[in-house]
């Protein structure tokens, strides 16, 4: 009998060697005469153990990592393919305690299926939230992903199933279903690991939509700098197409829907949503201006739905298990679990799954085990580049749409970098702007300009330039670009500036306020 | 390793005709345009346009909207180091004065026998493992000097 192993081929294992360490064991198996099969799934997310070997044992799959491709041998030796310990055991993965305290819907089975067999997906549950949908139609579809409170997860948290409800009811012809897998925030990595872990459910929840809103066509849009996710997921669809998944009458019923991928080309802001069906559509990825809603007039003047990755990958499970389920975890206005991802100078980097209201303390201390370099944390940014910077005072903040948007700031695609005391502030803000600029479309002004004028500001600052009314410049300017721009690039480039400079006033050179404020 | 191919008006036109009725095809044709040729050629531009039915001008904004489109081709490899908030916080600004001092060339550009471009890249999803890098389509995470040399020296090679 054949002994089988689990080798991930996520990019966040292949980027510490998983490729040689198959290497590896293929040889030693050959030298050996044993009969192994090595199964390549995607991750489970605990990135400080990659490359993670699972072995499949009776009990459960039993973990060692990170393992290198000099330990095989020995790791065989010591009754490795026996479930036996080691120095590099880390026991049954499924105990470890990052893993054991997450809640995993959306990430349910990334790390455990193999992300190339459909036959793997069906057989751990996956497409019944799709027989459900073909089930009850599409308007109790919609209704039911209004009433599971699933909020966009690429950043701006806005009801889904209100867009969905939008599209819906706008008369029967051509209709779009857009995904948004434009991960481009740093400290992000959510989006594509569901791609090269998990394909099949982004497939599952965007048909889903595709029968919700009467779209039988669907588009996910890539990042360029993400091959390796471009690859799973054109391998998973034409897995799903030739299954009889995606094309005329899928699953057997009524419905048509089919879908591509398309590759982006190293925009930033083709993230947002109006710049990106400009980029499908062949052109710049300039913003476009709101009203008319994507949902109304999206990708070639017709109604689109075009949600986030985690949005659509969260469908699927809210189907099979029910809106109830799905909106039993959570606090307040934020329903569900947010896939959280632990970054930057993190001891245990990687994606987190829980429900909302957790502390930010609690995720960046204890579950992320503080920083890799061994210092004091700092700062944290969350929500990515457009993110405000948060100092330790303001650790109990819990994790939560509303309670980050009344601390100044935002939890965006959920993610979590870490900075520890060597950072300097100052320089952080300034590269704010300085990336704003990049990577502004130029459409509207605010951001345009702002950001350039912005890093002038900032090295005038911290030159020591004029200080105290320069400051009152870059407040300013920073108001004119959060409410004068077009879309968030430049209205939410003010967050980590105005951040950066509210909590750590002393690396702008500026007196600390809150020390003033105490005495 | 890439090898691109020299210029061929016959075989961009048959790129361009195989996604010409595609919707949005401009993108997709130049993807498959620089994969060929290393690049998007000046001299591609009018064969698109007809094809596309669009105006150059039209077709030259939006190639130079892109940051991945080039118009010269790149070295033999291309090594992308990423320059984002995760990786600065892992110390990857030294990092890439240390690539830019031992190949010889600012962020963007290519070393003297062409072996090497060198480019920055805002983010590559390893965020959880960085400092990261790509070397053409092969990604590196938790780099540190000795392991960037070696990733130096292998695409030197």
């Amino acid at each position: 009998m054949s002994i089988r192993i689990y080798i991930s081929r996520d990019s966040g294992a292949l980027c510490v060697g998983a490729e040689d360490l198959v290497t590896a064991f293929r040889k030693v198996a050959e030298k050996r005469g044993l009969d192994l099969e090595i199964v390549r799934t995607g991750s489970r997310g605990m990135y400080w153990l990659e490359p993670l070997v699972e072995v499949a044992r009776p009990e459960g799959r039993i973990g060692y990592g990170p393992v290198k491709p000099s330990d095989v041998e020995e790791l065989i030796a010591a009754g490795m393919l026996d479930g036996k310990a080691h120095r590099l055991s880390l026991g049954l993965v499924e105990d470890i305690p990052f893993f054991k305290n997450q809640t995993r819907l959306t990430f349910k089975n990334c790390g455990i299926v193999d992300p190339r067999s459909l036959e793997d997906y069906k057989a751990h549950g996956g497409y019944k939230g799709l027989a459900k949908a073909i089930e009850i139609g599409p308007e109790a579809t919609v209704e039911d992903v209004v009433n599971s409170g699933l909020r966009g997860r690429g950043g701006a948290g806005f009801p889904t199933g209100i867009k969905w409800r939008t599209v819906a009811a706008t008369p029967p012809q051509q209709k779009y279903i857009v995904c948004n897998a434009d991960e481009g925030d740093s400290g992000t990595f959510a989006d594509r690991m569901i791609m090269e872990g998990d394909p099949f459910v982004l497939i599952e929840g965007m048909t889903i939509a595709g029968i919700a809103v009467g779209a039988n066509y669907g588009y996910v849009y890539i990042r360029s700098e993400y091959p390796d996710a471009v690859e799973a997921m054109e391998i998973a669809i034409a897995e799903a197409r030739a299954g009889g998944m995606l094309g005329k009458r899928i699953a057997g019923s009524k419905y048509d829907y089919d879908m591509e991928v398309r590759v982006g080309a190293g925009a930033y802001v083709c993230g947002e949503e109006t710049s990106l069906l400009e980029s499908l559509e062949g052109k710049r990825g300039e913003v476009r201006a709101k009203p008319p809603l994507p949902a109304h007039v999206g990708l070639f003047g017709k109604p689109t739905v075009i949600n986030n990755v985690l949005s659509l990958a969260s469908v699927p499970i809210i189907m099979s298990d029910g809106a109830e389920f799905y909106k039993n975890f959570g606090m307040g206005r934020s329903r569900g679990t947010m896939p959280i991802q632990l970054a930057g100078n993190i001891k245990h980097g990687g994606l987190y799954e829980t429900a909302f209201g957790i502390t930010l303390g609690a995720l960046v201390d204890d579950i992320g085990g503080g920083t890799r370099t061994g210092r004091k944390v700092r700062a944290v940014q969350v929500g990515g580049p457009l993110g405000a910077y948060f100092p330790r005072e303001l650790f109990e903040t819990p994790f939560d749409y509303e309670a980050f948007t009344a601390a100044d700031g935002l939890i965006g695609h959920g993610g979590i970098v870490v900075f520890d005391d060597s950072v300097d502030m100052a320089k952080q803000a300034r590269f704010a702007m300085e990336f704003c600029a990049i990577e502004s479309c130029g459409k509207c002004t605010p951001c345009r300009i702002g950001s350039t004028r912005g890093v002038e500001l900032v090295d005038k600052i911290v030159a020591g330039e004029d200080r105290e009314a320069n400051l009152v410049v870059l407040e300013d300017l920073c108001h004119t670009m959060k409410l004068g721009s077009l879309c968030a690039l430049g209205g939410f480039t003010p967050y980590p500036v105005m951040s950066a400079l509210t909590h750590f006033p002393e690396d702008f050179g500026a007196k600390k306020k809150r020390l003033e404020a105490a005495e | 390793m890439p090898r691109y191919e020299p210029w061929n008006a016959e075989r961009a036109g048959e790129i361009i005709a195989r996604h010409q009725h595609e919707e949005g095809a401009a993108l997709p044709i130049l993807h498959e345009l620089q994969a060929v040729f290393g690049c998007v050629p000046e001299a591609a531009i009018p064969l698109m346009a007809e094809a596309l039915n669009l105006s150059r001008a039209e077709l030259h904004g939006t190639v130079t909207f892109y940051h991945d489109f080039r118009k010269e081709p790149p070295g033999r490899r291309v090594l992308k180091l990423c320059r984002a908030e995760s990786c600065q916080a892992m110390g990857s600004d030294a990092l890439a004065a240390r690539a830019e001092s031992k190949l010889g060339v600012e962020m963007g550009g290519t070393n003297t026998d062409r072996s090497v471009t060198l480019e920055a890249v805002y983010c590559l999803g390893l965020c959880h493992s960085s400092p990261a890098a790509m070397l053409d389509k092969h990604v590196f995470g938790m780099l540190d000097e000795a392991k960037l040399d070696r990733l130096i020296d292998e695409a030197q090679r």
